[in-house]
């Protein structure tokens, strides 16, 4: 099997060549600010701004409130599937899908021709209901991430046991849900809103078009106005990005072992 | 089914098949949930109604409609425009090219790692890997290529080193060529995540069988393989295809307007939607809905299929 590993080897790293260089030429080019000497002058230009201050945290923000708001629909949706209405489960996997399908850009001019000053719920009136339209849309952008966490979290735990036992000490089913299922899946939950978060904190179609003051939409603005900043905010963003995806990771190590349903 | 036997089933809960059975009315699908469960899931199916349903058909429907409010077919005609036409064109180029190129060097990379018995720890490191390049896509995607294969970047400041100016020779990082490596960057690693199961599918006794029988490693790929990995591909082709004839920011941070692919487009229409005809604006979304669901379609359908293979 030499010549096979030969071959893998070829492969991995004109694979890993490919990945790579984009990395290091970004980091390359976001310290060569200064003529023939590197500095970290792009990064404190960019740190300092208080636009990036501002942008980022209202896309944290914004982010925090699609994780919330996402949470409180698909939880009590998933559970209640899980639990009683399996043969709900095909209409409510065809709706996570499609955000997948239908893209942003169509999604964000369909709420702005029908939440617009004319309609039934004229939520682009005013800066809060455009806040609000944004959360919601990311909430559909994340829907189908945040379904399949929290689906995959029941799917690790005795939804059926669990319930009945909480239903005989007398709990009701808001209770059962926020401190018996609630509690059993925060490790999937978490994942779910990690990814969430690594998603949209950087998008800019949306935010852009719903003209909110995003950290996507500054990023471009940075793009076409500036040269060695904007190298300094994809290592930035790249960094964020894998703060995220390294959480899951380190979630995962968490993730309850015991499976006692399998389906 | 009577409902009495629907309220049988479904206190049995996950065990019971669904969708198998045909629905007498539309209402037989809620029997057998109690009031609570109903309220559980409604707020989860108004939300997919408010925002995800209504507004894509609201468009289709505008699509329909011209200024005068009637029903026209105008709005789609007026898609005929040499611009248009030509966007739809480049969009589907770049959208086949970088799913292509991701699926193929995607499988490579996967099969690499995972078959080509390279240290397990490697595979891992891939993994986390595409897992955080297939989300790192969008505005600073594009400001990572232009550091790397822009006017002044690395790559191409490496080949003048040598000589060649990458440039002069025609490539362009805002042409079709540019946009689709970068793209491939996101294309791949989703390649990478999505066939890796499907690879681990396959089973070493196969491998094993076939070499018992005689056949070489070329052979063992042919007739067994890509045949079982043949659905999982196409699929993941008309995953990657619609992945990126939806995707705009990674396009509008990277050229600006110089290349007009639809979502751009349709970006600048929104924009100036007051002054334009609006018309035109949902027929071009109309355009791109049919599209990327046809996308859509076939890589549901496929991997339904595939997936008896692979249990």
């Amino acid at each position: 099997m030499r010549r096979g590993r030969l071959w893998a080897w070829i492969v991995f790293i004109l694979g890993a060549a490919y990945f790579l260089l984009p990395l290091i030429a970004t980091i390359q080019f976001s310290l060569s600010i200064r003529r023939g000497t590197l500095s970290l002058d792009a990064y404190t230009n960019v740190l300092q701004s208080p636009d990036f201050q501002q942008t980022l945290v209202y896309s944290f923000l914004v982010g925090i409130g699609a994780i919330v708001v996402g949470l409180l629909l698909v939880v009590p949706a998933a559970y209640f599937v899980r639990l009683r209405a399996p043969q709900l489960r095909p209409i409510i996997e065809f709706v996570t899908l499609l955000p997948l399908i239908i893209p942003p850009i169509i999604l964000v001019f369909g709420y702005i021709r029908m939440y617009s000053s004319s309609s039934i719920l004229p939520l682009t009136n005013s800066n809060i209901g455009t806040n609000i339209l944004l959360t919601l849309a990311y909430v559909a952008l994340a829907l189908p991430y945040m379904y399949r966490a929290v689906d995959t979290g029941l799917r690790t735990i005795d939804v059926q046991t669990l319930t009945e036992a909480a239903n005989i000490l007398g709990a009701n089913t808001i209770t059962i849900m926020a401190r018996v299922i609630f509690p059993n899946i925060i490790v999937a939950v978490l994942s779910g809103a990690f990814l969430t978060l690594a998603i949209v904190i950087g998008e800019f179609t949306i935010a852009s078009l719903l003209n909110r003051p995003a950290f996507g939409v500054y990023m471009q603005n940075v793009g076409a106005n500036r040269a060695f900043e904007p190298a300094a905010l994809a290592v930035i963003s790249f960094v964020i990005t894998w703060a995220a995806m390294g959480m899951i990771q380190l979630l995962a190590r968490f993730a309850p072992r015991t499976a006692a349903l399998t389906d | 089914m009577s409902s009495s036997t629907d309220t049988a089933n479904s206190g049995g809960a996950a065990s019971v098949q669904t969708g198998a059975a045909p629905l007498r009315s539309p209402f037989a699908m809620f029997s057998g949930m109690r009031w609570a469960d109903v309220v559980g899931v409604t707020p989860f199916l108004l939300f997919a109604l408010l925002f995800l349903v209504v507004p894509t058909f609201y468009l289709v429907v505008s699509a329909f409609i011209g200024h005068d409010g009637s029903f026209t077919f105008q709005n789609i005609i007026d898609l005929g425009t040499p611009t248009i036409i030509s966007s739809f064109w480049i969009s589907i180029r770049i959208s086949v090219a970088s799913a292509a190129l991701g699926v193929v060097f995607g499988l490579l990379i996967a099969l690499a790692v995972i078959r080509g018995r390279l240290p397990s720890s490697l595979r891992s490191t891939l993994m986390t890997f595409s897992g955080v390049a297939s989300n790192f896509a969008g505005i600073p995607l594009a400001f990572a290529f232009l550091a790397t294969l822009g006017r002044l970047g690395l790559i191409t400041a490496l080949f003048k080193l040598f000589g060649f100016d990458i440039y002069r020779a025609g490539f362009n990082i805002l042409s079709f060529w540019g946009l689709t490596i970068t793209y491939c960057y996101f294309q791949i690693p989703l390649m990478i995540l999505i066939i890796a199961p499907a690879i681990d599918g396959l089973r070493r006794e196969w491998t094993e069988a076939a070499a018992t029988l005689g056949a070489s490693t070329f052979q063992f790929w042919r007739y067994v393989g890509l045949p079982i990995l043949w659905p999982n591909l196409l699929g993941t082709l008309s995953l990657l295809f619609a992945n990126a004839f939806g995707a705009i920011a990674t396009a509008y941070a990277l050229t600006g307007s110089s290349l007009n692919i639809v979502p751009i487009v349709l970006y600048a229409q929104i924009r100036g939607d007051v002054l334009n005809n609006p018309g035109l604006g949902a027929a071009l979304a109309l355009g791109m809905i049919v599209i990327t669901a046809f996308a859509n379609i076939i890589y549901l359908v496929i991997r339904t299929r595939a997936e008896r293979w692979l249990k």
